[in-house]
């Protein structure tokens, strides 16, 4: 396969598949075996979900997905308390919809309009062995709780030598484009948490997940800043089982089994990625392993890595802008691990580095166009 | 456009303003009202009061509001009076005063203050000669530290600033343990990790100091929260100088505390100076205290140099908050006559006769003596016996800390996390082959084996 790929860099102006060589009868074979490998994994991963849980499951879009993980949370545990601004009427973006009325005024509340005191506030109650699930109405506001998140609840137990911690902090935010959320309601802010030892940041990308991983967050020993991405609050839908199940953090998850490139995302990133590897292997017949991420920090370095080794080449995308994105971090890493595997420079498809914008919103980001691109490109510039 | 002519646009708007007012007038023709009562007489008991409540709600609303028609820009000018029992002599001002302290507790209370006073004056001069690396003395704030802490209950949960260790003494975080964290050896309960006097500890339940201002008084609301929903009958407290209540977190935890109903103390040392910031500077209002109102919350002011009075207005401030699950603000005036760390010279920018007549006119250690001696409970001999043992204590207790070896390398990486993730143990192994190539370079020998 190399060979072919260092052929097809000398004969320029041809189609990515015509510079690779492949036939169109192997074109379709490999679809076709691309095809077969995707819906096993599809199968493989809804069926573990399922063992996880109790089997029953009901459809759910991603917000309905996080009130059922909450109303899970306050049920079992008397020490889980939900709040934030409008929290008790059912949120902003409804995901906690009739968790006041079931568990009262104490347990489920609105806080006054201040991000600091909200996680200042959980801080304190985790401290002494709460578990405050605290809501900050969108990523875009969680700069003024930076203070309390970096230098209080992620140091928490380390700079008490394990006396206390804030272990039971989870803060649940909305970010991500939306399609009109202009500068304050689009930012994906997840790369100035990943740089803060002792905080855990968490990113589902569907219903079944966002439940696990919160219900996982919720119990998690440390403090955990838990991004939903808003633009999946009600487009994403799926059975999610109905019960108490759980996803581990820090594994990363290999949602659809490839063999040319390796592609890593998180949140709603991952439909956009599905869209551009469709697009790759329809037109080129380039196979892409999916890698969600799930767990920022700490992140799933093996997984990532095994399948590079396999792919030989990296596209990172997200929303955020790639200037100290977390894609930085990843490429760095995998090119410090796998250097002898690389075949191609790591790619990395983000946010412009540009505040996010509003008119130009479809311009700025990401689109599976970009990423089809990158993706062609790397197996073009294989060595 | 002519003003006179009717605007279009306007005749549109009150045209529809008027249909929905005749609308609105249909709607609640007496025939209507009287259906309207009708079928709430005949409705389930919850529908009847959801109706009422809304009802209820926008007349409260509405009757919330007061009109004037005067302009009238005002500054409410005031000077909240402290509160005190004993004056700068020791002679009990407070006519009705009848003392809920025992003279074995205030003879406590006051060798704890000596304590903390010889304590500092010996590990400040062990920072001046390198032996540690930085240091905060408290002259002139004992009386507010150890009187409110002798108020408290064991099991009440405190959130410090830094200039607290008095309240760590008398909670049983002694000194022995101050020097530990002060050396960062293997006894610090903090493992070495933090500056001198950054002290916690979950047996004296109080939470471990960070460097960070004003962070404390927002965990100090969450905590009491979580006491009173755990049915506990505790209060929180948090602790700070009059410059961190100027950060934003002094605001929201007030605001928090008062609206969620957290059984907390704020309690403010308005010592005059955040480093070498006057109050003047810091706030023009009168106080802290005086912002309590804003936040309608009760509090004191109270003469931070009398010991009586910061006890007696502490338990009564304690006593409130576990009753009525409500916050209190409570704020001793006092001086601080240290410089503000062992980094700080403070005759750069304050004038010394200033230092010198706090010294010599309003010290809260002399106010509690001379209380006690007129009361026949002390003399000089008791004092100099008291202060020789001290000395000799404090000095064992750093040279102790100095012996002990620092905590193990491992503790570098434990704790981040509950567990360490496996690129920890990745930096930890790279670490320890790093060390084993020049191990020379390092100093291994100061770190105690695992």
């Amino acid at each position: 396969r190399d060979e072919e790929h260092c052929s097809s860099q000398r004969r320029k102006g041809a189609t990515p598949m015509q510079r690779r060589g492949l036939s169109a009868v192997l074109r379709t074979r490999r679809l076709a075996r691309h095809v077969r490998a995707c819906s096993e994994m599809r199968r493989k991963t809804e069926a573990d979900v399922i063992a996880a849980g109790q089997g029953e499951t009901r459809s759910m879009n991603l917000f309905t997905a996080i009130n059922d993980a909450l109303d899970i949370a306050l049920g079992k545990d008397d020490e889980v308390y939900v709040f934030g601004e409008d929290v008790k009427f059912g949120g902003v973006f409804r995901c906690c919809i009739g968790l006041n009325e079931k568990y009262g005024d104490d347990r489920v509340f609105n806080t006054p309009l201040c991000e600091q005191g909200i996680i200042g506030f959980a801080i304190g109650a985790a401290a002494i062995g709460a578990k405050p699930v605290a809501e900050i109405q969108f990523a875009d506001y969680i700069h003024p709780a930076f203070d309390q998140i970096v230098n209080e609840a992620a140091k928490y137990r380390y700079r008490s030598g394990n006396e206390f911690n804030a272990g039971g902090v989870t803060i649940r935010t909305p970010y991500g484009a939306v399609g009109h959320g202009g500068h304050y309601h689009s930012q994906s802010p997840e790369a100035f948490f990943t740089h803060a030892a002792g905080l855990k940041v968490v990113v589902p990308r569907s219903p079944a997940q966002a439940k696990g991983l919160l219900l996982s967050s919720i119990f998690e020993p440390d403090p955990v800043l838990f991004m939903e991405p808003k633009w999946l609050y009600r487009t994403s839908v799926e059975e999610v089982p109905v019960g108490d199940y759980r996803i581990p953090l820090g594994e990363a998850e290999v949602i659809r089994a490839g063999s040319d490139v390796t592609i890593v995302g998180w949140g709603a990133q991952l439909q956009i990625l599905a869209k551009a590897a469709d697009m790759a292997m329809e037109k080129d017949g380039i196979s892409c392993e999916i890698i969600d991420l799930r767990t920022l920090t700490p992140w799933d370095e093996d997984t990532v890595c095994r399948s590079v080794e396999k792919t030989g080449r990296l596209v990172i995308s997200h929303e955020a802008p790639q200037h100290g994105g977390f894609g930085a971090e990843i490429s760095s890493t995998v090119q410090e691990k796998c250097f002898y595997h690389l075949q191609a420079p790591i790619q990395r498809i983000c946010g412009l580095d540009t505040p996010f914008p509003l008119i130009y919103e479809k311009l700025y980001m990401p689109d599976h166009l970009k990423n089809y691109e990158a993706i062609v490109q790397s197996v073009k510039d294989s060595c | 456009v002519d003003a006179q002519t009717p605007c279009p646009v306007m005749n549109v708007v009150s045209r529809r303003l008027r249909a929905r007012l005749v609308a609105c007038r249909r709607a609640f023709s007496s025939e209507t009202l009287m259906k309207l009562k009708q079928s709430q007489a005949d409705s389930p008991v919850n529908e009847t009061k959801a109706a009422e409540t809304e009802e209820d709600s926008a007349s409260k609303l509405r009757k919330s509001r007061v009109y004037t028609t005067e302009l009238d820009m005002k500054l409410e000018k005031t000077n909240i009076p402290c509160f005190r029992i004993i004056d700068e002599e020791g002679q009990v001002v407070k006519s009705d005063y009848k003392p809920s302290l025992s003279v074995e507790k205030m003879i406590k209370i006051y060798e704890t203050m000596s304590k903390l006073t010889v304590m500092d004056k010996i590990f400040y001069d062990a920072q001046r000669q390198g032996r540690i690396s930085f240091f905060m003395q408290h002259m002139g704030e004992q009386a507010a530290l150890i009187g409110s802490a002798a108020a408290l209950d064991q099991e009440d949960v405190v959130y410090t600033q830094y200039r607290e260790a008095g309240v760590y003494m008398w909670r049983g975080f002694d000194i022995q343990q101050m020097s530990h964290q002060c050396y960062g050896n293997v006894h610090d309960y903090g493992k070495g990790r933090q500056m001198p006097i950054h002290y916690g500890s979950r047996a004296s339940n109080v939470h471990t100091v960070s460097s960070p201002l004003a962070t404390q008084i927002p965990h100090a609301a969450g905590a009491a929260y979580a006491l009173k929903l755990e049915g506990k009958p505790n209060v929180g407290i948090a602790y700070f100088g009059d410059g961190a209540a100027s950060e934003g977190d002094f605001h929201a935890a007030l605001n928090f505390a008062a609206t969620l109903e957290c059984p907390v103390i704020f309690f403010c040392r308005n010592n005059g100076w955040a480093i070498s910031t006057p109050v003047h500077e810091q706030f023009r209002g009168d106080g802290i205290l005086s912002r309590a109102k804003g936040y309608g919350m009760y509090g004191y002011r109270v003469d931070g140099n009398d010991m009586l009075a910061v006890y007696e207005a502490t338990k009564e401030a304690r006593e409130y908050a576990v009753e009525q699950k409500k916050p209190v603000l409570l704020e001793a005036m006092s001086y601080r006559r240290s410089h503000h760390s062992s980094s700080d010279d403070s005759s750069t920018y304050r004038p010394k006769d200033e230092l010198e007549w706090w010294q010599n006119n309003n010290n809260p250690i002399d106010r509690v003596r001379m209380h006690l001696e007129a009361r026949g409970a002390w003399d000089s001999d008791k004092e100099a016996a008291m202060r020789q043992s001290m000395k000799k204590q404090v000095v064992a207790c750093l040279n102790e800390a100095e012996r002990a070896p620092k905590p193990p390398i491992v503790d570098l990486f434990t704790d981040v996390y509950k567990e360490m993730p496996p690129r920890l143990k990745e930096q930890k192994a790279a670490l320890e082959e790093h060390l084993a190539k020049y191990p020379e370079a390092y100093n291994l020998g100061k770190y105690a084996k695992e």
